[in-house]
């Protein structure tokens, strides 16, 4: 048994925002794979609460282009939809890829890409490849819709900017940030199911020839929440494509990340990846080997 | 809390009452007592609890017994056939002593079974990733992907 006081099952966003909104003690719980898990480790903040189910409101399922060809991802499509969605495997496989590397079957049949950001951990496998397209997180609440770019989401680790009352619905990329660019992640972890990512990488890039037009690397576990390695973003523009200028490219990362210690590997060890995944990502995406 | 849900369970319609604090894998083996279905970690990290929910596995302890309201659930009794007898895949694991101390098995029964209604000629990549979510602590891997490999070669030879 769970110590749950309640549940609430909503069937529409506005009940689930009436009842976040209307009950202090109120918590939505999507998938179940991050909230049920602290509940049964009875973490602070995590037991006795009234639970809202917000799995059987259509309006935050499924995957659509709206009319200027942007991406809506709903905030409770699963993983396993997310990786098997042909707008995603068309558009950004990127994402595809890394929705697919999240723990095991049965978690990616029920966790959610919503659920993933909302929890603002920096080793949540969709969040850099959301960060490196520059998603929108649409949110909706007792006061109305509002958005904001991912960046400003994330606040801290297991922070972000979401009020009492407010429910994610989506998350927008615009068309022009995954047009035309090539995209891949890389997730480092010591198993490749069931694993938290040593770091995460992953990396849209445009390209003429043999120029970088556009660079976007993003992160997990390189600092406190997901990061872009703006520095070396900026470096890269207008750069030969050469084993020496990806040295460049990848040591430049380093000046936006904060690593740190922990018992899944060494600071030493993550800057070590956070060097060498953006090469290999940038080398895959644009067909070569590895 | 007392809610009242509809789902079929194996096959069978029913109404049940449960308790909003309770887990699928709570309901299945205390109210209906369908104790096939193991718990191992609680967590959603090895897999045991496994249940087929409208086709898709599924960890039955991460999972509230509320949310199967309308949803078709097969736990590993629902399996087998109406005489008892083993599925294909069941007695493949049989064949290929893929058992060993057995706790683990209804589970990766469980998300095979789900694996080879997606992906019917899998290779032993997929089966692997397939598994993933499944713990064997006996560490009986090898045999368990043989049953699955077998299982799907004699339904391509059927």
């Amino acid at each position: 048994m769970y110590q749950i006081n309640g549940y609430f099952e909503a069937s529409t966003i506005k009940e689930a925002i009436d009842y976040l909104a209307g009950n202090e003690n109120s918590q939505v719980i999507a998938g179940g794979t991050d909230v049920l898990i602290k509940t049964r480790e009875r973490k602070s903040g995590y037991t006795d609460k009234d639970l809202v189910g917000i799995m059987r409101i259509p309006e935050l399922k499924g995957i659509n282009l709206d009319d200027d060809g942007n991406i809506l991802i709903g905030s409770t499509t699963t993983f396993t939809e997310v990786e098997e969605d042909e707008i995603i495997l068309r558009n950004i496989p990127s994402l595809s890829a890394a929705c697919g590397s999240v723990g095991g079957p049965q978690i990616r049949n029920i966790g959610t890409i919503g659920g993933n950001v909302a929890n603002g951990a920096t080793s949540a496998d969709s969040a850099s490849t959301l960060f490196a397209m520059d998603a929108v997180i649409c949110l909706e609440g007792p006061e109305g819709k509002r958005e904001m770019p991912i960046k400003e989401f994330y606040l801290g680790p297991g922070k972000v900017a979401m009020n009492k009352g407010e429910l994610m619905t989506q998350i927008k990329i615009l068309k022009e940030n995954f047009m035309c660019f090539k995209g891949h992640y890389i997730k480092f972890s010591q198993r490749k199911a069931m694993d938290i990512a040593t770091l995460g990488c992953s990396i849209m890039v445009k390209t003429t020839g043999n120029k970088i037009d556009e660079l976007k690397v993003a992160y997990g576990v390189a600092g406190p929440t997901p990061i872009r390695a703006t520095e070396a973003e900026a470096m890269a523009k207008g750069m030969e494509i050469t084993a020496e200028n990806l040295d460049l490219i990848g040591e430049k990362c380093l000046e936006n990340a904060s690593a740190r210690d922990s018992w899944r590997a060494s600071k030493a060890f993550r800057q070590q990846l956070i060097r060498e995944l953006p090469k290999r990502a940038i080398k895959i995406a644009l067909g070569g080997g590895e | 809390m007392l809610k009242t849900i509809n789902c079929t369970v194996n096959g069978r319609a029913m109404e049940l009452q449960v308790d909003v604090r309770e887990s699928l894998l709570d309901m299945l083996r205390n109210r209906l007592h369908l104790t096939g279905t193991k718990q191992g970690c609680g967590v959603g990290e090895c897999g045991a609890c496994a249940v087929l929910i409208d086709g898709e596995t599924l960890d039955s302890c991460i999972y509230l017994a509320v949310w199967a309201d309308g949803k078709d659930i097969v736990s590993i009794e629902g399996l087998t056939g109406a005489d008892g007898s083993l599925s294909d895949l069941q007695q493949n694991f049989v064949d290929k002593g893929a058992v060993q101390c057995g706790f683990c098995t209804p589970g990766f029964v469980v998300s095979a079974t789900a694996l080879l209604e997606k992906n019917p000629n899998p290779s032993k990549d997929e089966i692997r990733r397939g598994l993933s979510g499944n713990l064997c602590r006996c560490t009986g891997y090898q045999k368990i992907l043989d049953a699955v490999e077998s299982t799907a070669d004699q339904r391509r030879n059927k």
